[in-house]
């Protein structure tokens, strides 16, 4: 079954997704994001969900129960406002789980 | 280490045997499983370090042509020219076996295949700049879906090489070990019942042998 693509975060941020063919839900309110993204999640219809960093910090919580499946990947972008290194310190947090310390990202 | 609490007798001793056997097996194989894993992690991370900084970087090179357009256009047009995009993406999500892991496959599929049609808008009342962000952004989406195939991946694949690590671990520092100890003391117990009972036997014998023929009478 084909899947689309979702993107949440502030307005400024998702609104150029919207041309390239994504789906947008703008959300400029930290307890509103953790809703919407149960609700687009549980849906099943993304395979992809991008998230500006601060939406993604903001729903911890949620992320964890999708974590251990396929769909819907949850994947941090940093927002107009610049990059909070969300992504960078989410790979490093994979590879000290994996090794047992950060060996790749500690220089 | 704590000896099992089991009987010491044969029968345990060789159900132990096998059960050390399947462990001692077990544990080189989810060893090598979890080096192979490793190995495809390790590779795999830093390819990914590698695509998000420069995803992160055409992302704000991107960000920065999105708020120029909107300073020399007006909220309005820009949200109009935005509002009701032609391109649609549909993804096929397929996986990938990985040493047990699944990770997914991102298949995409666009709506329209003509780079130059993707633009919702018409030319003449939008900045270039929009047209710019746009068209970059396109661009960077391929590299986009796979950054999060690759994310994804990341994150399955810690996940079960810390599961596998652990396994491993306990098989080496817990499940060997108390195996081996218990089947040390089996065996010792057992050898130890058989000298008692040979004395024994030499005991009887003895005294078999001094009541027929009154050994310590003739003495």
């Amino acid at each position: 079954m084909a899947k689309h693509i979702a993107v949440i975060g502030d307005a400024e941020t998702v609104k150029g997704f919207s041309a390239v063919g994504l789906d947008i839900y703008p959300c400029d309110d930290t307890e509103q994001a953790a809703r919407l993204l149960r609700n687009i999640a549980d849906g099943d219809n993304y395979a992809i969900i991008y998230l500006t960093e601060e939406v993604y910090n903001s729903v911890e919580k949620e992320r964890l129960r999708y974590a251990e499946r396929l769909t819907p990947a949850l994947i941090p972008l940093p927002g107009v406002r610049g990059s909070l290194q969300t992504g960078r310190k989410r790979l490093s947090s994979f590879v000290e789980k994996a090794v047992g310390s950060d060996i790749i990202f500690n220089d | 280490m704590a000896v099992m609490n089991v009987n010491p007798t044969r029968m345990q001793l060789s159900k132990l045997k096998r059960q050390l056997t399947t462990a001692v097996r077990g544990h080189k194989m989810l060893k090598d499983k979890r080096d192979e894993l490793m190995r495809q992690f390790l590779d795999l991370v830093r390819e990914t370090r590698d695509l998000r900084e420069k995803v992160e970087t055409e992302l704000v090179s991107c960000n920065a042509h999105f708020v120029n357009a909107s300073a020399v256009m007006s909220k309005e047009a820009l949200d109009a020219s935005l509002l009701s995009p032609k391109q649609q993406i549909n993804v096929e999500v397929g996986s990938k076996n990985v040493m047990s892991v699944e990770i997914p496959q991102f298949e995409t599929d666009t709506r329209t295949t003509d780079k130059g049609d993707i633009f919702p808008y018409g030319f003449a009342f939008t900045s270039f700049e929009l047209d710019d962000a746009v068209m970059n952004l396109d661009a960077l989406l391929p590299d986009l879906i796979k950054l999060a195939q690759y994310e994804k991946s990341c994150e399955l694949m810690s996940a079960e090489i810390e599961k596998t690590r652990r396994r491993v671990n306990s098989l080496e520092h817990v499940m060997i070990p108390r195996y081996q100890e218990t089947i040390k003391y089996i065996s010792m117990k057992l050898e130890e019942n058989d000298r008692s009972s040979r004395t024994r036997l030499m005991k009887v014998k003895d005294m078999l042998l001094d009541k027929a023929h009154g050994y310590s009478e003739r003495a």
